[in-house]
Protein backbone atom coordinates (compact mmCIF):
# COMPACT_ATOMS: atom_id res chain seq x y z
CA UNK A 1 0.00 0.00 0.00
CA UNK A 2 0.92 3.67 -0.13
CA UNK A 3 2.81 4.74 2.97
CA UNK A 4 2.81 8.36 4.07
CA UNK A 5 3.61 10.42 7.11
CA UNK A 6 2.26 13.69 8.39
CA UNK A 7 4.10 16.89 7.59
CA UNK A 8 5.49 18.80 10.59
CA UNK A 9 2.80 20.87 12.31
CA UNK A 10 4.68 24.11 11.67
CA UNK A 11 4.76 23.44 7.95
CA UNK A 12 1.01 22.80 7.90
CA UNK A 13 0.44 25.92 9.98
CA UNK A 14 2.39 28.08 7.58
CA UNK A 15 0.50 26.62 4.60
CA UNK A 16 -2.83 27.72 6.06
CA UNK A 17 -1.64 31.06 7.38
CA UNK A 18 -3.81 33.02 4.96
CA UNK A 19 -6.99 31.03 5.43
CA UNK A 20 -9.72 31.19 8.00
CA UNK A 21 -11.92 28.14 7.61
CA UNK A 22 -10.01 24.94 6.99
CA UNK A 23 -11.43 21.55 6.02
CA UNK A 24 -9.18 18.69 7.10
CA UNK A 25 -10.01 15.79 4.86
CA UNK A 26 -8.83 12.26 5.59
CA UNK A 27 -8.86 9.16 3.44
CA UNK A 28 -10.11 5.76 4.52
CA UNK A 29 -7.75 3.60 2.47
CA UNK A 30 -3.93 3.24 2.60
CA UNK A 31 -3.22 6.20 4.85
CA UNK A 32 -5.77 5.01 7.39
CA UNK A 33 -4.04 1.67 7.58
CA UNK A 34 -0.61 3.26 8.02
CA UNK A 35 -1.97 5.65 10.67
CA UNK A 36 -1.15 8.80 8.74
CA UNK A 37 -4.39 10.24 7.41
CA UNK A 38 -7.49 8.38 8.58
CA UNK A 39 -10.37 9.64 10.65
CA UNK A 40 -8.37 9.42 13.85
CA UNK A 41 -5.43 11.39 12.49
CA UNK A 42 -7.81 14.00 11.09
CA UNK A 43 -9.15 14.47 14.62
CA UNK A 44 -5.70 14.66 16.16
CA UNK A 45 -4.43 17.14 13.61
CA UNK A 46 -7.55 19.31 13.96
CA UNK A 47 -7.11 19.52 17.75
CA UNK A 48 -3.43 20.27 17.42
CA UNK A 49 -4.09 23.03 14.90
CA UNK A 50 -6.92 24.49 16.98
CA UNK A 51 -4.64 24.68 19.96
CA UNK A 52 -1.62 25.96 18.10
CA UNK A 53 -3.48 28.65 16.18
CA UNK A 54 -5.31 29.77 19.32
CA UNK A 55 -1.97 30.14 21.11
CA UNK A 56 -0.89 32.31 18.20
CA UNK A 57 -3.90 34.47 18.85
CA UNK A 58 -5.71 33.41 15.66
CA UNK A 59 -9.33 32.47 15.43
CA UNK A 60 -9.41 29.79 12.76
CA UNK A 61 -12.11 27.20 12.25
CA UNK A 62 -11.28 23.58 11.53
CA UNK A 63 -13.82 21.19 10.05
CA UNK A 64 -13.13 17.45 10.03
CA UNK A 65 -14.20 14.84 7.48
CA UNK A 66 -12.92 11.60 6.00
CA UNK A 67 -13.90 9.94 2.75
CA UNK A 68 -13.45 6.31 1.89
CA UNK A 69 -11.10 6.84 -1.09
CA UNK A 70 -9.90 10.30 -1.94
CA UNK A 71 -8.41 9.22 -5.27
CA UNK A 72 -11.86 8.73 -6.80
CA UNK A 73 -14.35 11.45 -7.64
CA UNK A 74 -17.44 9.60 -6.49
CA UNK A 75 -16.27 9.33 -2.90
CA UNK A 76 -15.28 13.00 -2.73
CA UNK A 77 -18.73 14.03 -4.02
CA UNK A 78 -19.99 13.24 -0.53
CA UNK A 79 -18.05 16.15 0.94
CA UNK A 80 -18.67 18.62 -1.90
CA UNK A 81 -20.66 20.91 0.35
CA UNK A 82 -17.98 21.00 3.07
CA UNK A 83 -15.40 21.78 0.42
CA UNK A 84 -17.48 24.69 -0.90
CA UNK A 85 -17.88 26.13 2.59
CA UNK A 86 -14.19 25.95 3.45
CA UNK A 87 -11.55 28.52 2.49
CA UNK A 88 -8.98 25.83 1.96
CA UNK A 89 -8.67 22.04 2.28
CA UNK A 90 -5.85 20.19 3.99
CA UNK A 91 -5.83 16.69 2.57
CA UNK A 92 -4.54 13.86 4.70
CA UNK A 93 -4.58 11.52 1.71
CA UNK A 94 -1.57 10.58 -0.39
CA UNK A 95 -0.48 12.87 -3.21
CA UNK A 96 -2.99 11.17 -5.49
CA UNK A 97 -5.85 12.20 -3.24
CA UNK A 98 -4.54 15.76 -3.05
CA UNK A 99 -4.44 15.99 -6.85
CA UNK A 100 -7.85 14.39 -7.29
CA UNK A 101 -9.31 17.01 -4.97
CA UNK A 102 -7.62 19.86 -6.83
CA UNK A 103 -8.93 18.55 -10.16
CA UNK A 104 -12.37 17.84 -8.89
CA UNK A 105 -12.80 21.14 -7.08
CA UNK A 106 -10.80 23.59 -9.21
CA UNK A 107 -12.19 26.59 -7.38
CA UNK A 108 -10.70 25.45 -4.11
CA UNK A 109 -7.09 24.87 -3.16
CA UNK A 110 -6.35 21.52 -1.55
CA UNK A 111 -3.01 21.38 0.28
CA UNK A 112 -0.99 18.31 1.26
CA UNK A 113 -0.95 17.50 4.96
CA UNK A 114 1.15 14.40 4.40
CA UNK A 115 4.40 13.53 2.71
CA UNK A 116 3.65 10.55 0.50
CA UNK A 117 6.68 8.42 1.07
CA UNK A 118 6.70 5.01 -0.60
CA UNK A 119 4.93 1.82 -1.59
CA UNK A 120 5.49 -0.57 1.20
CA UNK A 121 4.46 -2.91 3.89
CA UNK A 122 4.12 -2.87 7.67
CA UNK A 123 6.95 -5.05 8.97
CA UNK A 124 6.18 -4.70 12.65
CA UNK A 125 3.89 -2.56 14.78
CA UNK A 126 4.77 1.02 13.91
CA UNK A 127 7.37 0.17 11.26
CA UNK A 128 6.91 0.29 7.49
CA UNK A 129 9.43 -0.64 4.82
CA UNK A 130 9.58 0.21 1.14
CA UNK A 131 8.90 -2.70 -1.19
CA UNK A 132 8.18 -1.41 -4.70
CA UNK A 133 9.10 1.52 -6.90
CA UNK A 134 6.50 0.91 -9.60
CA UNK A 135 9.30 0.69 -12.19
CA UNK A 136 6.88 -0.70 -14.74
CA UNK A 137 8.91 -3.80 -15.56
CA UNK A 138 8.84 -6.17 -12.62
CA UNK A 139 12.02 -8.16 -11.98
CA UNK A 140 10.82 -10.12 -8.95
CA UNK A 141 10.83 -13.35 -10.97
CA UNK A 142 14.62 -13.04 -11.26
CA UNK A 143 15.32 -12.12 -7.69
CA UNK A 144 13.50 -14.61 -5.53
CA UNK A 145 10.72 -12.16 -4.83
CA UNK A 146 12.92 -9.45 -3.30
CA UNK A 147 12.90 -6.11 -5.14
CA UNK A 148 16.38 -4.69 -5.80
CA UNK A 149 14.99 -1.61 -7.52
CA UNK A 150 13.35 -0.30 -4.36
CA UNK A 151 15.42 -2.07 -1.72
CA UNK A 152 18.98 -1.76 -3.00
CA UNK A 153 20.26 1.79 -2.43
CA UNK A 154 21.79 1.72 -5.92
CA UNK A 155 18.99 -0.22 -7.64
CA UNK A 156 21.60 -2.66 -8.90
CA UNK A 157 20.65 -5.52 -11.17
CA UNK A 158 23.82 -7.42 -10.37
CA UNK A 159 24.47 -7.29 -6.67
CA UNK A 160 25.57 -7.27 -3.98
CA UNK A 161 28.03 -4.43 -4.36
CA UNK A 162 31.34 -4.33 -2.53
CA UNK A 163 29.81 -2.52 0.40
CA UNK A 164 27.53 -5.34 1.52
CA UNK A 165 28.59 -6.52 4.95
CA UNK A 166 27.04 -8.90 7.44
CA UNK A 167 23.83 -8.80 5.46
CA UNK A 168 23.51 -5.05 5.82
CA UNK A 169 23.65 -2.26 3.27
CA UNK A 170 26.67 0.04 3.15
CA UNK A 171 24.35 3.01 3.14
CA UNK A 172 22.69 2.18 6.44
CA UNK A 173 23.71 -0.53 8.91
CA UNK A 174 20.05 -0.79 9.99
CA UNK A 175 18.90 -1.77 6.50
CA UNK A 176 19.19 -5.24 5.04
CA UNK A 177 21.23 -5.49 1.86
CA UNK A 178 18.59 -6.41 -0.71
CA UNK A 179 21.07 -8.46 -2.69
CA UNK A 180 22.10 -10.42 0.35
CA UNK A 181 18.43 -11.24 0.90
CA UNK A 182 18.16 -12.26 -2.74
CA UNK A 183 21.23 -14.46 -2.40
CA UNK A 184 19.93 -16.22 0.71
CA UNK A 185 16.54 -16.78 -0.85
CA UNK A 186 17.80 -18.08 -4.20
CA UNK A 187 20.30 -20.28 -2.45
CA UNK A 188 17.55 -21.79 -0.30
CA UNK A 189 15.48 -22.35 -3.43
CA UNK A 190 18.43 -23.89 -5.29
CA UNK A 191 18.19 -21.15 -7.92
CA UNK A 192 21.50 -19.29 -7.59
CA UNK A 193 21.80 -19.71 -11.37
CA UNK A 194 19.40 -16.77 -11.64
CA UNK A 195 21.89 -14.57 -9.90
CA UNK A 196 24.89 -15.34 -12.07
CA UNK A 197 23.30 -14.40 -15.39
CA UNK A 198 24.13 -11.09 -16.98
CA UNK A 199 21.10 -8.88 -17.33
CA UNK A 200 20.76 -6.29 -20.07
CA UNK A 201 20.45 -2.62 -19.20
CA UNK A 202 17.03 -1.98 -17.72
CA UNK A 203 14.35 -0.27 -19.75
CA UNK A 204 13.78 2.73 -17.52
CA UNK A 205 11.35 4.24 -20.01
CA UNK A 206 8.73 2.05 -18.40
CA UNK A 207 9.47 3.74 -15.10
CA UNK A 208 8.98 7.44 -14.41
CA UNK A 209 11.89 8.30 -16.74
CA UNK A 210 9.73 7.82 -19.81
CA UNK A 211 7.44 10.63 -18.67
CA UNK A 212 4.15 10.39 -16.83
CA UNK A 213 2.64 6.98 -17.27
CA UNK A 214 -0.86 6.03 -18.27
CA UNK A 215 -2.57 2.70 -18.71
CA UNK A 216 -5.43 2.40 -21.18
CA UNK A 217 -7.55 -0.73 -21.12
CA UNK A 218 -9.66 -0.80 -24.26
CA UNK A 219 -11.68 -3.70 -22.87
CA UNK A 220 -12.76 -1.62 -19.91
CA UNK A 221 -13.31 1.73 -21.57
CA UNK A 222 -16.84 3.05 -21.78
CA UNK A 223 -16.10 5.95 -24.09
CA UNK A 224 -13.25 7.89 -25.59
CA UNK A 225 -10.58 8.60 -22.99
CA UNK A 226 -10.16 12.24 -22.16
CA UNK A 227 -6.85 13.78 -23.22
CA UNK A 228 -4.24 14.09 -20.53
CA UNK A 229 -4.57 17.02 -18.22
CA UNK B 1 46.15 -6.31 -27.33
CA UNK B 2 42.98 -4.60 -26.26
CA UNK B 3 44.35 -1.09 -26.16
CA UNK B 4 48.11 -1.44 -25.94
CA UNK B 5 48.24 0.75 -22.86
CA UNK B 6 51.41 0.69 -20.81
CA UNK B 7 49.56 -1.23 -18.11
CA UNK B 8 48.33 -3.85 -20.55
CA UNK B 9 51.80 -4.29 -22.04
CA UNK B 10 53.43 -4.65 -18.64
CA UNK B 11 50.91 -7.32 -17.69
CA UNK B 12 51.06 -9.03 -21.06
CA UNK B 13 54.82 -9.34 -20.80
CA UNK B 14 54.48 -10.99 -17.45
CA UNK B 15 55.82 -8.28 -15.18
CA UNK B 16 54.36 -7.81 -11.71
CA UNK B 17 52.40 -4.61 -12.29
CA UNK B 18 52.13 -1.60 -10.04
CA UNK B 19 49.35 0.96 -10.27
CA UNK B 20 48.74 3.87 -7.96
CA UNK B 21 45.82 6.10 -7.24
CA UNK B 22 45.62 9.83 -7.72
CA UNK B 23 42.73 11.80 -6.26
CA UNK B 24 41.94 14.99 -8.20
CA UNK B 25 41.64 18.26 -6.27
CA UNK B 26 38.55 20.08 -5.07
CA UNK B 27 39.47 22.74 -7.54
CA UNK B 28 40.50 23.33 -11.11
CA UNK B 29 44.28 23.26 -10.83
CA UNK B 30 46.02 21.31 -13.58
CA UNK B 31 49.26 22.02 -11.75
CA UNK B 32 48.00 19.97 -8.79
CA UNK B 33 47.51 16.96 -11.06
CA UNK B 34 50.92 17.39 -12.65
CA UNK B 35 52.62 17.71 -9.28
CA UNK B 36 51.01 14.53 -7.91
CA UNK B 37 51.69 12.74 -11.15
CA UNK B 38 55.40 13.54 -11.07
CA UNK B 39 55.60 11.96 -7.62
CA UNK B 40 54.14 8.76 -9.07
CA UNK B 41 55.82 8.84 -12.47
CA UNK B 42 58.65 6.38 -11.96
CA UNK B 43 57.14 4.08 -9.39
CA UNK B 44 54.09 2.71 -11.18
CA UNK B 45 52.92 1.52 -14.58
CA UNK B 46 49.62 3.35 -14.64
CA UNK B 47 47.81 5.91 -12.53
CA UNK B 48 44.20 5.48 -11.50
CA UNK B 49 42.27 8.72 -11.41
CA UNK B 50 39.31 8.51 -9.10
CA UNK B 51 35.84 9.64 -10.14
CA UNK B 52 34.49 11.81 -7.31
CA UNK B 53 35.47 9.17 -4.77
CA UNK B 54 33.31 8.85 -1.67
CA UNK B 55 30.87 11.06 -3.57
CA UNK B 56 32.82 14.22 -2.82
CA UNK B 57 32.93 16.63 -5.75
CA UNK B 58 36.35 16.97 -7.32
CA UNK B 59 37.82 17.70 -10.73
CA UNK B 60 36.45 15.15 -13.18
CA UNK B 61 38.46 12.06 -13.89
CA UNK B 62 38.25 12.64 -17.64
CA UNK B 63 40.01 16.02 -17.55
CA UNK B 64 42.61 14.82 -15.04
CA UNK B 65 43.34 11.81 -17.26
CA UNK B 66 43.78 14.17 -20.21
CA UNK B 67 46.40 16.09 -18.23
CA UNK B 68 48.23 12.85 -17.43
CA UNK B 69 48.27 11.93 -21.11
CA UNK B 70 49.78 15.31 -21.98
CA UNK B 71 52.74 14.60 -19.73
CA UNK B 72 53.22 11.10 -21.06
CA UNK B 73 51.66 8.98 -18.35
CA UNK B 74 49.23 6.08 -18.63
CA UNK B 75 46.00 6.91 -16.79
CA UNK B 76 43.32 4.48 -15.68
CA UNK B 77 40.15 6.49 -15.85
CA UNK B 78 37.70 5.49 -13.17
CA UNK B 79 34.03 5.79 -14.03
CA UNK B 80 31.19 5.28 -11.58
CA UNK B 81 27.54 4.56 -12.32
CA UNK B 82 26.28 6.92 -9.66
CA UNK B 83 26.39 10.19 -11.53
CA UNK B 84 25.84 9.50 -15.22
CA UNK B 85 23.29 7.79 -17.36
CA UNK B 86 24.20 5.65 -20.36
CA UNK B 87 24.18 8.68 -22.65
CA UNK B 88 26.69 10.63 -20.57
CA UNK B 89 28.83 7.55 -19.96
CA UNK B 90 29.21 6.65 -23.60
CA UNK B 91 29.88 10.26 -24.47
CA UNK B 92 32.58 10.56 -21.79
CA UNK B 93 34.12 7.30 -22.96
CA UNK B 94 34.45 8.66 -26.48
CA UNK B 95 35.94 11.84 -25.05
CA UNK B 96 38.44 9.80 -23.08
CA UNK B 97 39.43 7.86 -26.19
CA UNK B 98 39.91 11.14 -28.04
CA UNK B 99 42.30 12.29 -25.32
CA UNK B 100 44.25 9.07 -25.63
CA UNK B 101 43.02 7.35 -22.46
CA UNK B 102 43.53 3.59 -22.82
CA UNK B 103 42.36 2.11 -19.52
CA UNK B 104 38.90 2.41 -18.01
CA UNK B 105 37.92 1.11 -14.59
CA UNK B 106 34.18 0.48 -14.29
CA UNK B 107 32.67 0.91 -10.82
CA UNK B 108 29.29 1.18 -9.14
CA UNK B 109 30.49 4.10 -7.04
CA UNK B 110 30.07 5.03 -3.41
CA UNK B 111 26.56 6.11 -2.53
CA UNK B 112 26.10 9.88 -2.41
CA UNK B 113 25.10 9.57 1.23
CA UNK B 114 28.81 9.39 2.10
CA UNK B 115 29.78 12.52 0.25
CA UNK B 116 29.35 16.26 0.47
CA UNK B 117 26.07 16.33 -1.46
CA UNK B 118 23.99 13.76 0.38
CA UNK B 119 20.71 15.30 -0.83
CA UNK B 120 21.53 14.75 -4.49
CA UNK B 121 19.71 12.36 -6.81
CA UNK B 122 21.66 9.32 -7.95
CA UNK B 123 21.51 7.79 -11.39
CA UNK B 124 22.44 4.09 -11.55
CA UNK B 125 20.96 3.82 -15.01
CA UNK B 126 23.46 0.98 -15.45
CA UNK B 127 25.31 -0.98 -12.81
CA UNK B 128 29.01 -1.77 -13.00
CA UNK B 129 28.36 -5.11 -14.70
CA UNK B 130 26.34 -3.46 -17.45
CA UNK B 131 28.92 -0.69 -17.80
CA UNK B 132 31.67 -3.26 -18.37
CA UNK B 133 29.58 -4.99 -21.03
CA UNK B 134 28.73 -1.70 -22.69
CA UNK B 135 32.40 -0.71 -22.96
CA UNK B 136 33.33 -4.12 -24.27
CA UNK B 137 30.69 -3.85 -26.98
CA UNK B 138 31.84 -0.34 -27.87
CA UNK B 139 35.35 -1.72 -28.26
CA UNK B 140 34.74 -5.14 -29.82
CA UNK B 141 31.52 -4.63 -31.77
CA UNK B 142 31.91 -0.89 -32.25
CA UNK B 143 28.34 -0.42 -31.17
CA UNK B 144 26.67 1.82 -28.67
CA UNK B 145 24.25 0.30 -26.20
CA UNK B 146 21.48 1.30 -28.59
CA UNK B 147 23.01 -0.77 -31.38
CA UNK B 148 24.08 2.31 -33.35
CA UNK B 149 27.56 2.22 -34.81
CA UNK B 150 30.49 3.98 -33.19
CA UNK B 151 32.47 5.76 -35.89
CA UNK B 152 35.93 5.18 -34.45
CA UNK B 153 37.85 2.54 -32.62
CA UNK B 154 37.39 2.41 -28.85
CA UNK B 155 40.64 0.84 -27.72
CA UNK B 156 40.23 0.44 -23.99
CA UNK B 157 41.73 -1.98 -21.51
CA UNK B 158 38.73 -2.65 -19.29
CA UNK B 159 39.05 -2.84 -15.54
CA UNK B 160 36.65 -3.77 -12.79
CA UNK B 161 36.72 -3.96 -9.03
CA UNK B 162 36.39 -6.97 -6.77
CA UNK B 163 36.04 -7.07 -3.03
CA UNK B 164 37.00 -10.34 -1.35
CA UNK B 165 35.87 -8.92 1.98
CA UNK B 166 32.29 -8.09 1.14
CA UNK B 167 29.47 -10.50 1.83
CA UNK B 168 28.28 -13.07 1.03
CA UNK B 169 31.85 -14.35 0.80
CA UNK B 170 30.90 -17.49 -1.15
CA UNK B 171 29.33 -15.35 -3.85
CA UNK B 172 32.29 -13.03 -4.37
CA UNK B 173 34.09 -15.29 -6.82
CA UNK B 174 30.89 -15.90 -8.76
CA UNK B 175 30.51 -12.14 -9.06
CA UNK B 176 34.09 -11.85 -10.28
CA UNK B 177 33.33 -14.52 -12.88
CA UNK B 178 30.39 -12.43 -14.07
CA UNK B 179 32.61 -9.37 -14.44
CA UNK B 180 35.02 -11.42 -16.51
CA UNK B 181 32.15 -12.69 -18.63
CA UNK B 182 30.89 -9.14 -19.02
CA UNK B 183 34.28 -8.15 -20.42
CA UNK B 184 36.73 -7.17 -17.69
CA UNK B 185 40.39 -7.48 -18.68
CA UNK B 186 41.87 -6.57 -15.33
CA UNK B 187 40.71 -6.40 -11.73
CA UNK B 188 41.76 -4.09 -8.94
CA UNK B 189 40.68 -5.39 -5.56
CA UNK B 190 39.63 -3.69 -2.38
CA UNK B 191 42.52 -2.89 -0.03
CA UNK B 192 44.03 -6.04 1.45
CA UNK B 193 44.90 -6.18 5.15
CA UNK B 194 43.67 -9.66 5.92
CA UNK B 195 46.00 -11.64 3.67
CA UNK B 196 44.69 -14.99 4.87
CA UNK B 197 41.20 -14.29 3.70
CA UNK B 198 42.52 -12.86 0.46
CA UNK B 199 44.54 -16.02 -0.15
CA UNK B 200 41.42 -18.08 0.47
CA UNK B 201 39.56 -15.99 -2.10
CA UNK B 202 42.43 -16.36 -4.59
CA UNK B 203 42.28 -20.11 -4.10
CA UNK B 204 38.63 -20.03 -5.17
CA UNK B 205 39.55 -17.73 -8.07
CA UNK B 206 42.16 -20.23 -9.25
CA UNK B 207 39.81 -23.17 -8.75
CA UNK B 208 37.58 -21.56 -11.33
CA UNK B 209 40.48 -20.74 -13.61
CA UNK B 210 39.67 -17.05 -13.44
CA UNK B 211 43.28 -16.04 -12.83
CA UNK B 212 43.96 -17.24 -16.38
CA UNK B 213 41.24 -15.05 -17.82
CA UNK B 214 41.80 -11.77 -16.04
CA UNK B 215 44.75 -9.91 -14.55
CA UNK B 216 44.25 -9.51 -10.83
CA UNK B 217 45.91 -6.60 -9.06
CA UNK B 218 45.63 -6.68 -5.28
CA UNK B 219 44.66 -3.41 -3.65
CA UNK B 220 46.68 -1.79 -0.87
CA UNK B 221 45.85 1.12 1.38
CA UNK B 222 48.89 2.46 3.24
CA UNK B 223 47.87 3.42 6.77
CA UNK B 224 49.00 6.86 7.81
CA UNK B 225 47.89 7.01 11.41
CA UNK B 226 46.35 5.03 14.21
CA UNK B 227 43.16 7.05 13.79
CA UNK B 228 42.92 5.96 10.18
CA UNK B 229 43.38 2.31 11.13
CA UNK B 230 40.63 2.52 13.73
CA UNK B 231 38.33 4.42 11.40
CA UNK B 232 38.74 1.91 8.58
CA UNK B 233 38.20 -0.99 10.94
CA UNK B 234 35.04 0.49 12.36
CA UNK B 235 33.34 2.54 9.72
CA UNK B 236 34.34 1.57 6.20
CA UNK B 237 32.03 -1.20 5.07
CA UNK B 238 33.62 -3.63 2.69
CA UNK B 239 37.01 -3.32 4.40
CA UNK B 240 38.44 -5.85 6.80
CA UNK B 241 41.20 -4.57 9.07
CA UNK B 242 42.35 -7.26 11.51
CA UNK B 243 42.86 -6.32 15.20
CA UNK B 244 46.48 -7.25 14.83
CA UNK B 245 47.05 -4.42 12.34
CA UNK B 246 45.34 -1.90 14.60
CA UNK B 247 47.44 -3.15 17.52
CA UNK B 248 50.65 -2.79 15.51
CA UNK B 249 49.71 0.77 14.65
CA UNK B 250 48.91 1.52 18.30
CA UNK B 251 52.20 0.19 19.55
CA UNK B 252 54.35 1.77 16.86
CA UNK B 253 56.69 4.63 17.76
CA UNK B 254 56.31 6.12 14.31
CA UNK B 255 52.87 5.43 12.92
CA UNK B 256 53.69 6.37 9.33
CA UNK B 257 56.75 4.18 9.31
CA UNK B 258 54.74 1.28 10.68
CA UNK B 259 52.06 1.88 8.04
CA UNK B 260 54.69 1.62 5.33
CA UNK B 261 56.11 -1.51 6.93
CA UNK B 262 52.71 -3.17 7.03
CA UNK B 263 52.13 -2.26 3.40
CA UNK B 264 55.51 -3.58 2.25
CA UNK B 265 55.07 -6.84 4.17
CA UNK B 266 51.62 -7.26 2.67
CA UNK B 267 53.02 -6.77 -0.83
CA UNK B 268 55.66 -9.41 -0.16
CA UNK B 269 53.00 -11.87 0.97
CA UNK B 270 50.77 -11.05 -1.98
CA UNK B 271 53.57 -11.68 -4.47
CA UNK B 272 53.73 -15.24 -3.25
CA UNK B 273 50.08 -15.93 -3.98
CA UNK B 274 49.71 -17.56 -7.40
CA UNK B 275 47.49 -15.58 -9.73
CA UNK B 276 48.22 -12.17 -8.26
CA UNK B 277 49.61 -10.19 -11.18
CA UNK B 278 50.31 -6.90 -9.52
CA UNK B 279 49.39 -4.41 -6.86
CA UNK B 280 47.28 -1.29 -6.83
CA UNK B 281 48.38 1.22 -4.20
CA UNK B 282 45.66 3.56 -3.00
CA UNK B 283 47.37 6.35 -1.12
CA UNK B 284 45.02 9.17 -1.95
CA UNK B 285 46.28 12.41 -0.37
CA UNK B 286 49.48 10.58 0.56
CA UNK B 287 50.84 9.97 -2.92
CA UNK B 288 54.41 10.79 -1.88
CA UNK B 289 54.59 7.55 0.08
CA UNK B 290 54.12 5.40 -3.03
CA UNK B 291 57.73 5.67 -4.25
CA UNK B 292 58.92 4.77 -0.76
CA UNK B 293 56.70 1.70 -0.64
CA UNK B 294 57.61 0.66 -4.18
CA UNK B 295 61.30 1.01 -3.34
CA UNK B 296 61.11 -0.95 -0.09
CA UNK B 297 58.97 -3.65 -1.67
CA UNK B 298 61.60 -3.99 -4.41
CA UNK B 299 59.18 -3.07 -7.13
CA UNK B 300 61.61 -0.62 -8.75
CA UNK B 301 62.64 0.19 -11.35
CA UNK B 302 59.46 -0.20 -13.36
CA UNK B 303 59.86 -2.02 -16.65
CA UNK B 304 59.99 -0.11 -19.91
CA UNK B 305 57.83 -1.98 -22.40
S1 LIG C 1 25.01 -3.05 0.09
FE1 LIG C 1 23.40 -4.23 -0.94
S2 LIG C 1 21.55 -2.96 -0.85
FE2 LIG C 1 23.28 -1.64 -0.31
S3 LIG C 1 23.87 -0.67 -2.25
FE3 LIG C 1 25.14 -2.52 -2.07
S4 LIG C 1 24.01 -4.15 -3.10
FE4 LIG C 1 22.57 -2.44 -2.78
Amino acid sequence: MIIAEQKPLDEIKSMIADYQKVLILGCGTCVTICFAGGEKEVGTLASALRMATKLDGQNKEFVEATVQRQCEYEFNEEVAELVQEADVVISLACGIGVQTMNEQFPGKLTLPGLNTTFLGQPVEQGVWDERCQACGDCVLYLTGGVCPISRCAKSLLHGPCGGSQNGKCEVDPETDCAWHLIYDRLKALGRLDLMTKLRPAKDWSKARHGGTRRIVREDLKLQEVAPRA
Amino acid sequence: MKSGSNLERVLEEGYFAVTAELGPPKGGSAEFIRRKAEVLRNCCDAINVTDNQTAVVRMCSLAACGILKEIGLDPVMQMVCRDRNRIAMQSDILGAVALGVQNLLCLSGDHQKFGNHPTSKNVYDLDSMQLIRMVRDMRDQRTFLSGDKVTSEVPLFIGAAANPYADPFEFRVARLAMKVEAGADFIQTQGVFDVKKFAQWMQMVRDQGLDEKVYILAGLIPIKSIGMARYMQKYVSGLSVPDEIVKRMEQAKDAKEEGVKICVETIEQLRDIPGVRGVHIMAVAWEEIVPVIAEEAKLLPRPIV
